[in-house]
């Protein structure tokens, strides 16, 4: 299954020169390996043995029906959570089993596009995309000053500078958020439904953004989303995640020709198929006709 | 960055205000001008009965201030109380024979040591001892006292 | 059936222990934060602008206030044994001592500390704090430690603020308006306000509370549930338990201070 990806035009530029020649030697391998995944929050399992192998310089999406934990995955790969069994590793690097500053280090070669923008509320937008800048390098200002509006500029928004984020529209917001994102041109951006709530036209602008910032500068980036047209449309691979693995994987095209009933529920949109509509519950008639007082409580 | 100005400017002030309001209840409020007065040197003196004395209360004499009650120990041996006392040292000519004094200010005021001058050429040194003292009055043996001279009175 | 109360009631405690654990290291993590946040003195000087400016009018109004009443209830009940010259001593002696860090704390904990609760449990609901983390930023060194140095530098200054505006309200009403003598007032004062017991014990008291209620309103920022109920279950908890653990903590440090 690891031959399938489609080759990428370009490399991932690596951000440290000293990386260089490590990067090259990695560079035919997956950016981010998966393997045995599981995680669970409490007693609900999200992940049971997921393995993912997500290419370098290719548009990757991640989709599934919500609550499959898409955006789980993404704070996995992130480190910002910790698997319960298996690994992950980003670019070579077991991400669960670095320091605190080695994964910083690494933190600031990936971006991630949050689903609500997570613009920090008290700085302007200008000041929200240089935040990055001014955490992580010593730039003179005028330098500064002129990668943040070219930033600004790649997004669409540097005339909107200067207002702050509560000024600013949803799809706004987001586009904003993706300039921070990119502001210290990582080798990867992570996109958390970046099409949900989204009027047509926004939408048409983020795919463009997401299609251009991964050929144009060679970053990879990884879409999770449940908006089928527009992540099919952009995708170079596919990966569909239910009840905790992956039920399909491949480009596009082979994807949506996929005649399992899982995928094509899924991809249809059917209400009801071998994902259920109706929540694992005890057959109704019991529920119905047993009065409430002697419900059990909390007896699984 | 007109209102990054500003705001350095109000915490500035705010910093200020605090620091002034500290030194005001330093000087004006407590008693820090006073204490700090420098150097001095100690005496003690050993009363009976020291009443209800603390430990920093002023030994004054002539109604003024010269020093604190420093430290205030239970002799064993003479079962008397030993005070120390901090005198200033600008205060360096305090008779030999000086007289110490438990009086308490006002009816409900605390009590201090008031030292009356006696006559002697030689003067206090670190260390010395007061040797005359009065105790602190108890006011229970003052009235019991009182009622004691009238019912002598009465039989008479 | 039997068990469901006893039940709850072992899973409250353990909750209520696990949050207390949460808490204690989260204040270790921006303790090792504050010389990061020492280095930076702009991230502070922003934080102290919230807490400490912003703060301001509200101290000083209700110390002046306080001061004031002191200064009136004083002078009935000295008065009537005819030691209307002590009203200095124990107008200050009760700001210094008490009023002046207690009450600063209270309303430093309603004005500043749920704000505080309030902004960074809005920056978690809204994932700010995560996106922090994603830009390699830690949002205990970036976000916490500057607020928590503001609010332990603030609070002393607010109570030394608070105490002396009091003082002079008590001065207004005792020797302005009722015609106790000027110089026996400050003069009593001074005589029996002692600068290490009272003033220092008084500094390092607001010290306590400013580490207590910074600390709890951060904890309860950064342990919200990312919800808008959970927000603001989260600003009325860091009140009522600021509260509590100042006037608490209020009579152990007198204790200590002032019992002999």
């Amino acid at each position: 299954m690891g031959e399938g990806f489609p080759t990428p035009a370009r490399h991932a530029a690596p951000a440290q020169t000293g990386e260089a020649l490590a990067a090259r030697d990695r560079s035919n391998s997956a950016l981010v390996r998966v393997r045995g995944l599981r995680f669970a929050r409490g007693d609900r399992v999200i992940f049971d043995g997921l393995d993912m192998e997500i290419p370098r310089g290719a548009v990757t999406a991640v989709m599934g029906p919500s609550g499959t934990g898409k955006t789980t995955l993404l704070k996995l790969i992130g480190g910002q959570l910790r698997p319960d069994a298996g690994s992950i590793e980003v670019d070579g690097q077991s991400i669960h089993r670095l320091d605190r500053r080695e994964l910083y280090a690494l933190r600031t070669r990936m971006g991630m596009l949050f689903q609500s923008g997570a613009l920090l509320g008290d700085l302007t937008l200008f000041e929200n995309v240089a935040f990055p800048l001014r955490e992580h390098t010593r730039l003179p200002e005028p330098l500064l000053r002129r990668l943040v509006l070219m930033k600004l500029e790649a997004v669409g928004l540097r005339g909107a500078a200067e207002l702050k984020p509560a000024q600013l529209s949803g799809g706004m917001a987001r586009r904003a958020a993706l300039a921070r994102a990119i502001a210290l041109d990582p080798m990867m951006v992570m996109y958390d439904e970046p099409f949900t709530g989204q009027d047509p036209i926004s939408m048409g602008v983020l795919v463009k953004l997401i299609r251009q910032l991964n050929d144009a500068v060679g970053m990879s980036s990884i879409v999770v989303s449940h908006d089928v047209p527009e992540t099919l449309g952009i995708a170079d691979y596919v990966f569909i995640i239910a009840n905790g693995k992956v039920i399909c994987e491949g480009p596009p095209a082979e994807v949506s020709a996929q005649d399992s009933p899982r995928v094509r529920q899924f991809l249809d949109g059917q209400p009801d198929g071998p994902v259920h509509f109706h929540q694992p519950a005890r057959p109704i008639a019991d529920d119905l006709l047993t009065p409430s007082k002697q419900r059990g409580r909390g007896a699984c | 960055m007109q209102s990054t100005r500003t705001m350095e400017i109000l915490v500035g002030a705010f910093m200020a205000a605090g620091l002034v309001a500290l030194f005001f209840l330093a000087m004006r409020v407590s008693n820090l001008s006073a204490a700090s007065a420098g150097p001095g040197y100690s005496l003690t003196a050993r009363f009976d009965n020291i009443g209800s004395l603390k430990v920093r209360a002023p030994v004054s004499m002539a109604g003024v201030r010269l020093g604190r009650v420093d430290a205030i120990d239970f002799d064993q041996d003479s079962y008397q109380a030993s005070v120390t006392l901090r005198i200033d040292a600008a205060y360096d000519q305090i008779p030999a024979d000086t007289f110490a004094n438990i009086y308490t200010a006002g009816l409900l005021g605390e009590q201090y040591v008031a030292l009356d001058p006696g006559g002697s050429p030689d003067y206090l040194r670190d260390g010395d001892q007061i040797e005359h003292t009065q105790s602190a009055l108890v006011l229970e043996r003052m009235i019991g006292q009182f009622l004691f001279n009238k019912a002598q009175e009465d039989t008479e | 059936m039997l068990s469901d109360p006893l039940t709850r009631l072992g899973r409250s405690g353990i909750g209520a222990i696990a949050g207390l654990g949460r808490a204690h290291l989260l204040l270790a993590s921006i303790l090792g934060g504050l010389l990061e946040a020492l280095v930076r003195p702009r991230l502070v000087l922003a934080q102290l602008f919230n807490v400490g400016v912003l703060s301001t009018l509200i101290i000083a109004v209700s110390g002046l206030f306080v001061g004031m009443v002191l200064g009136l209830q004083g002078y009935y009940v000295l008065a009537q044994f005819g030691a209307s010259e002590s009203l200095g001593i124990m107008v200050s002696a009760s700001l210094v001592r008490e009023l002046g860090p207690v009450v600063t704390a209270l309303l430093v904990a309603g004005r500043a500390g749920s704000a505080l609760t309030a902004e960074i449990g809005l920056m978690k609901t809204t994932e700010q704090l995560s996106a922090l983390e994603m830009m390699a930023v830690d949002p205990v060194r970036r976000i916490l430690a500057p607020r928590f140095l503001a609010g332990v530098i603030a609070m002393p200054l607010l109570a030394a603020l608070f105490s002396a505006l009091g003082v002079l309200g008590g001065w207004f009403v005792g020797v302005g308006l009722l015609g106790v003598d000027d110089g026996a007032f400050w003069s009593q004062m001074q005589a029996k306000v002692d600068f290490r017991d009272d003033v220092v014990n008084g500094v390092i008291k607001s010290l306590v509370f400013g580490v207590v209620v910074t600390w709890i309103a951060l904890f309860q920022g950064y342990d919200t549930k990312p919800t808008a109920a959970g927000v603001s279950r989260a600003t009325t908890r860091s009140v009522v338990h600021s509260a509590l653990a100042v006037l608490g903590l209020d009579f152990i440090l007198t204790a200590l201070m002032f019992g002999d």
